[in-house]
């Protein structure tokens, strides 16, 4: 599989992730005197092959001026052991692909323009011409061997990906996916949260690549972090896995890749990929049972009244209910219902109001408190750090 | 070779009244008509789907938009895709192998015309069935319930604990329903192909066009047979309180997905094979040259027909099968495209040396030979099953199956719209309104349907009814949306197009295109008895033998 490792050298080289998630347009990176040289060629190598046409090159340059770079999950910005392996087999597959494409549509715009119907000649048959055995043995080998490159350098990759073994400092994590979140406990470490997963950064020298149990509470679901690894399927009645091995820190965005019910649009994802010291600070924070305090004692009632515990726990009250995410630390999280809005006050406080103003259909009901107790709930789940 | 078919003329006889003309195509058993009826059932239900199709791109033309609900939105993309599957696509092909096959073959009518009917009415009420949950979902009342489970409809969302009311049971029943109608539809393809062929047809000199459609008759029977064992297996969970697919009582989500795809697999061969069937007569015709390796576009089709039994579980990557179960799926997908890239070498064979007239038909042939082989190399891509745990269910998957459910199969549905309508009405379409409907279309389907890789690159799954703004997806989308108006403005022309050549359109005469297959022996429309004498042929190209005694086909041959 020499093409793939040489494609690997030169991609690499040629692509500095760094750059991607400071939030600049990738152009003010490479100057000037380079784009007017071969513009941006470097970072069209992905998909600039995919088809092989000028069209193609022309969008994946534009796409980086639209968005900040940190939150375009682009499948070719890998920053994880199995997506790197990935995206060196897709540019492979783009190349020949790209290839093919080339001689076939040459072909047939060759065709297109010299057999055109010339008025001059108008009345007479062409050469009627049945077939020809060697040119159609010709073009049956010839894809044949293709395939058998392109079977190869797949299988290669499959093996890779699934067959893995953990190394020992590898991190466990379990992810449920429910309608329309995602719940994740680190068995080893007793730690439960939702829709943001974190994870160290993997040192090649001391690997701590992350291997993700995956399991369905309720429908289909589909675990997909595009920079981190291919998507796979969480299927209730069935345990499915998948591992990610981070090598840049960083927030790396994904979402739900299977359909799985109304609000199968709103079920974000995100992982969080920390250096050790961070990873394990939040872990010890994590653990920590609620901090409760008197200041919200009113707020904490309510909620330890109300059907709110049925489906939500918080360590170390009487909440213990498991259909909703855990809140135990809602505050250490960016955003609330998974991904859909950001962890404000107003937000929170809305959520608990009207969850479909925020996320129409999702299965949290509105709790109809009156503004006094919405208050206190609001205030006291913000104290759960 | 004696085709000259003398018509018994029926004109001069009395007009019927409505009544009566209604009447006889509701009792139709004439191949002829039934292929009509299909052909408009289906363009009925086009209009339906691209409807849905508009309103959901409206819905996405920018991210956090409010035009639909989300609930809506689920149901415009299962009923979009369903009806396009089932509704139209299907019945359109079906219509076209129904009004041709007997002709190209010199035969009478189709070998049941009775089951012919039964198998179209099956189909009509199916559909029917389908849209009557708008009304119908919730028991009738809370109208707007159309199913929401997806065209695949993964086990559980379809158990009653995650559906509750009717809309799924209308799906599954309409499903149900229609199946039936088209493994009866199957079985008389394969029947009329194999037994009611005309004196001298043997299989090596019958149309590709039948050769196609028998491939195909026996694809449906092996797989349309899975698809509706697993509608029955669904009703009785959903009716009987069984568990084939209730996972919350221990059935099998996965058991539904095999099911499923073990159609739906094969189903996007079913629909290709006519359609390469339409380009293998068309592509001949305006290139004035006979088929380029007749015997190896049969071989490659018919090991298209086996393989694609071995290939369905490549929609199923992602789902956690072992790394052996994906090799195996690997190898057979990467297979297939071999026979697939033999037809696309030989389709360029038979243009090589020829005298190309780029009339309408052609157009959207040409077409469809730049477009299925992108699909074909998308395809590919998708075959690599790491490349495929990235792409599944994106929109880069969307992108690539509308490259050959529009690119390669409604473009060559246009063009046998258009090919075939002088024959089916006796009258020319509008050339000028043809080549404007084809570049309208080759404008909208490439804004449409190459911009949408883009997103599904970038991260973005099928089947939200809403996006974060800043992924880098909202300028491809708003692409995607723009290019949906060329082509809904396209089909409209489409349209007026057949409508107003249907009664104002140049009278067309036999044979128009001077083209070499029986149906262009007898008169346009054809008289219900199809020929006057039995013809006799020598060749694959019975009319060619016809117009050139001093250089035959047969000779050759």
């Amino acid at each position: 599989m020499s093409p793939l490792g040489a494609e690997s050298r030169s991609h690499s080289s040629a692509f500095l992730p760094a750059q991607c998630r400071c939030g600049c347009a990738p152009m003010t990176h490479l100057g000037p005197k380079r784009v007017s040289n071969f513009p941006v060629r470097n970072r069209c190598v992905p998909r600039g092959y995919l088809l092989g046409g000028s069209l193609f090159s022309a969008r994946s340059c534009s796409c980086f001026a639209f968005a900040q770079a940190s939150q375009v999950p682009d499948i070719f910005k890998p920053a994880s052991t199995p997506a790197d392996a990935i995206h060196r087999l897709s540019v492979f597959v783009l190349i020949i692909t790209g290839l093919i494409f080339l001689v076939v549509f040459s072909l047939l715009a060759y065709a297109v323009g010299k057999f055109r119907n010339n008025a001059k000649e108008d009345g007479r048959e062409p050469p009627q011409v049945y077939g020809s055995n060697q040119v159609e043995l010709a073009w049956t080998v010839v894809p044949v061997l293709i395939v058998l490159v392109l079977f190869f350098a797949t299988a290669r990759v499959i093996h890779s990906i699934q067959q893995a073994v953990p190394p020992p400092g590898t991190i466990q994590v379990t992810a449920i996916g429910h309608q329309f979140w995602w719940e994740f406990r680190y068995p080893g470490l007793g730690v439960v949260t939702a829709n943001e997963l974190h994870v160290p950064v993997s040192d090649p020298r001391q690997r701590t690549p992350t291997f993700v149990t995956l399991l369905s509470a309720d429908t289909d679901h589909s675990f997909w972090v595009p920079q981190l690894a291919g998507k796979t399927d969480l299927i209730p009645n069935r345990v499915n896995s998948m591992w990610i091995e981070p090598h840049e820190t960083g927030m790396y965005v994904g979402q739900c890749a299977q359909y799985c019910g109304t609000q199968h649009a709103k079920m974000l994802l995100r992982v969080y990929v920390e250096s050790p010291e961070q990873f394990n600070q939040w872990i010890a924070a994590e653990k920590q049972p609620a901090h409760s305090a008197d200041a919200v004692a009113a707020g904490r009632q309510i909620f330890e009244k109300t059907a709110c515990i049925n489906c939500h726990a918080i360590s170390g009250s009487v909440a213990d209910g498991r259909f909703g995410p855990d809140l135990t630390h809602l505050m250490s999280r960016e955003t609330i219902a998974a991904g859909a809005a950001s962890n404000t006050h107003e937000n929170l406080k809305q959520w608990i109001r009207n969850p479909d103003s925020i996320k129409p259909g999702s299965l949290m009901p509105a709790m109809n408190l009156n503004e006094q107790d919405l208050e206190a709930v609001t205030a006291y789940l913000e104290t759960l750090r | 070779m004696s085709t000259e078919s003398i018509a018994l003329t029926a004109a001069g006889e009395p007009a019927q009244p409505l009544s009566e003309v209604l009447y006889s195509w509701v009792t139709t058993v004439d191949h002829k008509r039934l292929g009509i009826l299909y052909i408009l059932y289906a363009l009925l239900f086009l209009l339906i789907g691209g409807l849905e199709a508009t309103v959901m791109r409206i819905q996405l033309i920018v991210p956090h938009n409010h035009f639909v609900s989300p609930q809506l939105f689920n149901q415009l993309f299962t009923m979009h895709g369903t009806t396009m599957i089932f509704f139209v696509a299907m019945p359109v092909l079906f219509g076209f192998g129904n009004y041709l096959i007997p002709l190209m073959i010199g035969a009478r009518d189709m070998a049941f015309p009775r089951l012919n009917a039964f198998s179209f009415w099956l189909t009509a009420f199916g559909g029917l069935l389908l849209y009557f949950s708008f009304v119908g979902g919730y028991g009738l009342y809370g109208a707007g319930t159309a199913p929401d489970v997806g065209w695949f409809a993964y086990a559980p969302l379809t158990a009653r604990t995650f559906s509750i009311g009717h809309s799924t049971d209308f799906w599954t029943m309409s499903l149900l329903v229609s199946g039936v109608g088209s493994i009866g539809a199957a079985v008389n393809f394969i029947a009329t192909i194999v037994s009611m062929r005309c004196p001298g047809m043997t299989l090596g000199k019958m149309p590709l066009f039948a050769w196609m459609n028998l491939v195909m008759g026996g694809l449906v029977l092996f797989t349309i047979s899975p698809l509706t064992a697993a509608q029955v297996m669904l009703c009785l969970d959903r009716f009987l309180g069984a568990h084939f697919f209730d996972t919350q009582a221990g059935g099998s989500a996965f058991l539904w997905m095999h099911f499923f795809w073990i159609f739906g697999h094969p189903e996007v061969y079913i629909l290709v094979l006519p359609c390469f069937g339409f380009a293998s007569e068309i592509i001949p015709v305006f290139s004035r040259k006979p088929i380029f390796g007749y015997p190896i576009m049969v071989a490659a089709t018919v090991a298209i027909g086996f393989v694609s039994m071995s290939v369905w579980a490549h929609h199923m990557f992602t789902v956690g099968m072992s790394a052996y179960g994906n090799i195996f799926f690997v190898v057979t997908t990467m297979a297939i495209s071999v026979p697939t890239g033999i037809k696309i070498f030989n389709w360029l064979g038979t243009m090589w040396g020829g005298r190309l007239q780029f009339k309408t038909p052609m157009l959207f042939c040409v077409a469809f030979i730049f477009q299925f082989l992108i699909a074909g190399l998308t395809g590919i891509m998708l075959s690599a099953a790491p490349f495929n745990w990235q792409l599944s269910g994106s929109y880069f998957v969307v992108a690539h199956f509308h490259y050959v459910i529009v690119g390669a199969i409604l473009f060559t549905i246009f063009g046998a719209f258009y090919y075939w309508f002088p024959k089916m009405t006796g009258r020319m379409y509008n050339e000028k309104l043809g080549k404007l409907q084809f570049w309208l279309f080759v404008i909208g389907f490439h804004l449409t349907f190459d911009f949408m890789h883009v997103p599904g690159i970038l991260g973005m799954p099928r089947r939200i009814y809403t996006y974060e703004p800043g992924r880098g997806w909202d300028i491809w989308n708003l692409i995607v949306t723009v290019g949906v108006f060329f082509q809904a403005i396209s089909t409209l022309v489409f349209v007026w197009n057949l409508v107003n050549s249907l009664f104002k359109g140049q009278p067309a005469g036999n044979d128009p295109w001077d083209a070499w297959t029986l149906e262009w022996s007898t008169f346009s429309p054809p008289p219900e008895y199809n020929f006057a004498r039995t013809p006799v042929v020598r060749s694959r190209r019975p009319l060619w033998d016809l117009k050139h005694p001093e250089d035959p086909d047969w000779e050759f041959e």
